[in-house]
């Protein structure tokens, strides 16, 4: 009490940015380039157009789910069934994307729809009950995953036509079809967040939840939207794994949601809410891409890759700590 | 024995600042073993300061503390325990989940070993025994093993008074000890204070309660604007004495005259109720006059004014504004007729510390600044500077983050948001509180701009000489009743402190009774 009081009398008009706001800001950025600079260095398969193309491809499911989980971050809240929603998405799109049984529209209109009613109910029950996001999104992981399991009886569903797979698979001026995907949803939501009144209102409730509401803001509204938009891409994550690996998994995604997180807390978003952009999201993701592929590259097993992950996240957390009590 | 020695508690020339506001000046205070002290003054007169440099929350700037003789100098909370000074708060600090006995001994555990070498176990038996023993003394019939969370709060009270005397405590502190007892919990906790009494034991009493502090205390201290103010025996000082002590100061020309006239009723509120808050409310605001809430700090003032912007549903009665019965289910609904509130709690519901100044001056109108499906930066921006250069709003840049402002200027954002909304009626909750005096006198000279402009001002302030200022008919709240509605004739800084001290039992008690 004492000390908050001092530091909010202490605080002046003028006070200058202090230099580990602005690490905190960039050094993200710089950490990406300096890591990319010194695995070029390190071997000669990195900085190849074929590599990094990999990279970006495998980035993309994991990015599209952290694009969804940093507005859900950003109001303070949390989104943990990610991955099952990625499941029960690509189970319900797979199953209508059998050849010739439907125009290639219906099984990616009902996989997004799916993860559309998902997220919604995160959101709704989260809204309506007061209880925490993590409790409820917890819950709901645990339900996805059996209804992934229900809807497919437990098998993989295989068999999808050629047009469902391009998804995933294919290339549109040469470029792998999942990049543009990953391109045009980063543009979307950087938009979203920047320019329109939700992203506003997003910002403002992850800053101050009751200032917000005394501001007129429909805060359960807002809340209802970005679960909504989770689930949304959760889905369009979803269609592209199914479609890249040919089958509807109904154990697929296990552990995405961490991995999301992961990205949008590397990438600046605050864990608390109210500040974090998508490009620094962006950057996570590739973060994680990058290192996993290097280590791969300079052949240290997958068992270190964790450990070095894990350490990544706290490093990324405790700089964020360390950003908010300069402040 | 010397005159002095006398004097348990001896303090001369306390003064504390926090970044340039004097919260205590020159305090001094003298407190003899087995007598009742009061400490009286409004609210943000410095009695909490002076307390909290007592128990060692706060260190004074300058100043000294003398017990039994001793200095008492850095601000350490376990020294000032061990010296003997137990303070028992308001807000009750307990641990609800552990037990009475566990709570008595909280920090000061007795202890045992276990199979003759291991230590560190608590002995739960010994301390029950003796918390059995020390509620006993206290005339408590209660369980030491019972968990706190079963008590009452004036059960809890008993339980704290316990822990001080456990302590040894030498003098104890009482910061409005029967806001939330009943007549009987009173008449037992004034039993124990007598008892306390006989035993040598020194009271600081803090009470609002004119009734009270004449009922048990010997002596009255009153403190002002962080100044001491005066001693004197209880027997010597009568209650409008006292009342001019703790109000009785000049108004300067820091309110600007109000050219405004008097217009249309623009809202009436008729038998506003919410339970357990405040009932009855009854009073009209007219286009271009301001309307002063006052009361003292639990008089429900602040609760009104939430539920009529939407913040709180109150249980019953009727709001009407421009002349149509209406309700008002949120802060937005609240915005959208018409009805624009600045709370008192700024950080908490003011400002977005994160967003910078534009964005936060335009969070509550930004759907105007929509074209399409964005904003547009160029009409949020012009709307939020013209906005800037009006309230006169101090920043680096309009990217500036609001966190990082001054009080003042950070009040000027979130009126300036409010503004924005183009309110026909604003209420101000506090709108000075903590903030400069240069920066209060703009918002004063604001409030009398609105009310020329025909807006109507709701002012809600615990500084008597803002309301009467300001104000143009004041309602006068005590304890969740509305206990005057005075004309601005009527309302001097006396009348209005009459009317505040009206009630001593919240409004739920007595609805209890009833």
């Amino acid at each position: 009490m004492k000390e908050t009081l001092i530091a909010y009398f202490n605080r002046s008009a003028e006070s200058p940015a202090l230099p580990t706001r602005r690490i905190g800001k960039y050094g993200i950025f710089l950490a990406f380039i300096l890591l990319c600079v010194l695995l070029s260095l390190m071997t000669p398969r990195f900085l190849t157009v074929a590599n990094l193309t990999i990279i970006v491809t495998q980035v993309s499911i994991n990015a599209l789910l952290a694009f969804g989980v940093t507005f859900v971050i950003l109001t303070g809240g949390i989104d943990l069934s990610l991955g099952s929603m990625v499941a029960v998405t690509g189970v319900v799109a797979a199953t209508f994307a059998h050849p010739d049984d439907y125009p290639l529209v219906v099984p990616i209109g009902v996989g997004l729809l799916a993860g559309v009613l998902f997220g919604a109910l995160n959101g709704f029950v989260i809204t309506r009950s007061k209880v925490a996001p993590f409790i409820v999104t917890l819950g709901t992981m645990t339900i996805g995953r059996g209804l992934a399991l229900i809807i497919s009886k437990g098998r993989p569903v295989s068999n999808l036509s050629d047009s469902f797979n391009f998804i995933g698979g294919g290339h549109l001026f040469g470029i792998p079809f999942p990049i543009i995907i990953l391109l045009v949803a980063f543009a979307v939501c950087s938009l979203i967040l920047k320019k329109t009144v939700l992203g506003r209102y997003i910002y403002a409730i992850g800053g101050n939840e009751q200032a917000a509401r005394a501001s007129g803001i429909q805060v359960s509204r807002v809340k209802m939207w970005v679960y909504t938009i989770s689930g949304l891409l959760a889905a369009v994550a979803g269609i592209v794994l199914t479609s890249r690996i040919t089958t509807g998994q109904p154990n697929a995604g296990v552990g995405f949601e961490l991995s999301a997180i992961a990205a949008a807390i590397i990438g600046g978003t605050s864990t608390s809410g109210g500040s974090g952009t998508m490009a620094g999201t962006l950057i996570g993701a590739l973060l994680i891409g990058v290192i996993s592929n290097g280590l791969d590259l300079l052949n240290v097993t997958s068992y270190y890759q964790q450990v070095v992950m894990g350490a990544i996240i706290i490093g990324a957390v405790v700089l964020d700590g360390l950003n908010r009590k300069s402040r | 024995m010397s005159l002095t020695q006398d004097y348990i508690l001896s303090v001369h020339g306390l003064s504390k600042s926090f970044a340039g506001v004097r919260a205590l000046q020159d305090m001094s205070f003298q407190l003899r073993r087995g007598e009742v002290h009061a400490l009286m003054g409004e609210n943000g007169a410095g009695k909490s300061t002076f307390m909290r440099i007592l128990v060692g929350m706060e260190t004074a700037d300058a100043g000294t503390i003398l017990f039994e003789g001793n200095e008492l100098k850095s601000s350490n909370v376990r020294q000032s325990r061990r010296f003997g000074i137990s303070m028992i708060h308001q807000e009750m600090l307990v641990v609800p989940e552990l037990t009475v006995a566990q709570n008595i001994f909280l920090g000061r555990e007795k202890k045992q070993s276990f199979l003759g070498f291991l230590r560190g176990f608590t002995n739960d038996p010994a301390m029950s025994a003796e918390a059995g023993v020390l509620l006993q003394k206290l005339g408590l019939h209660l369980n030491p093993d019972l968990p706190m969370k079963y008590l009452s709060v004036a059960e809890m009270q008993m339980v704290e008074i316990a822990k001080a005397i456990s302590n040894d405590a030498k003098v104890i502190i009482m910061d409005e000890p029967t806001s939330a007892l009943s007549d009987r919990e009173v008449a037992a906790l004034f039993e124990v204070i007598e008892d306390l009494k006989q035993k040598g034991v020194a009271i600081i009493y803090i009470s609002h309660k004119m009734e009270e502090v004449y009922k048990i205390c010997d002596t009255i201290t009153v403190l002002r604007d962080g100044k001491y103010i005066g001693t004197r025996p209880v027997s010597e000082l009568d209650k409008n004495g006292l009342i001019t002590m703790m109000v009785g100061r000049e108004i300067s020309d820091l309110f600007p005259e109000s050219m405004a006239g008097k217009g249309d009723v623009l809202l009436s509120v008729r038998g506003l109720s919410q339970v357990g808050k405040f009932a009855n409310i009854h009073f009209d605001v007219h286009k271009g006059e301001v309307l002063g809430i006052a009361g003292l700090m639990g008089a429900g003032r602040t609760e009104v004014a939430r539920a009529l912007v939407g913040l709180d549903k109150p249980t019953s009665g009727e709001i009407y504004f421009r002349g149509k019965l209406t309700t008002i289910q949120s802060p937005r609904d609240a915005i959208r007729q018409g009805i624009g509130y600045v709370s008192e709690d700024r950080k908490g519901f003011g400002f977005i510390p994160e967003l910078s100044v534009v964005h936060n001056l335009t969070l509550s109108s930004l759907p105007r600044h929509r074209k399409g499906a964005f904003i547009s930066e160029q009409s949020e921006q012009s709307a939020a500077e013209a906005m800037i250069r009006d309230l006169r709003i101090k920043v680096s840049g309009p990217d500036q983050k609001v966190g990082v402002l001054s009080g003042g200027n950070q009040q000027k954002v979130v009126i300036g948001k409010v503004l924005l909304t183009d309110p026909e009626l604003i209420i101000l909750d506090e709108p000075t509180r903590g903030i400069d005096i240069g920066a209060k006198h703009e918002i004063y000279k604001l409030i009398t701009r609105l009310t020329e402009a025909g807006m109507a001002v709701i002012l809600i302030s615990s500084e008597l000489p803002e309301i009467l200022g300001l104000c143009d008919r004041v309602v006068v709240l005590s304890k969740g009743r509305q206990t005057a509605l005075l004309s601005k004739e009527e309302s001097t800084q006396e009348t209005i402190m009459k009317h505040a001290m009206e009630f001593s039992k919240p409004v739920d008690l007595l609805l209890n009774e009833e």
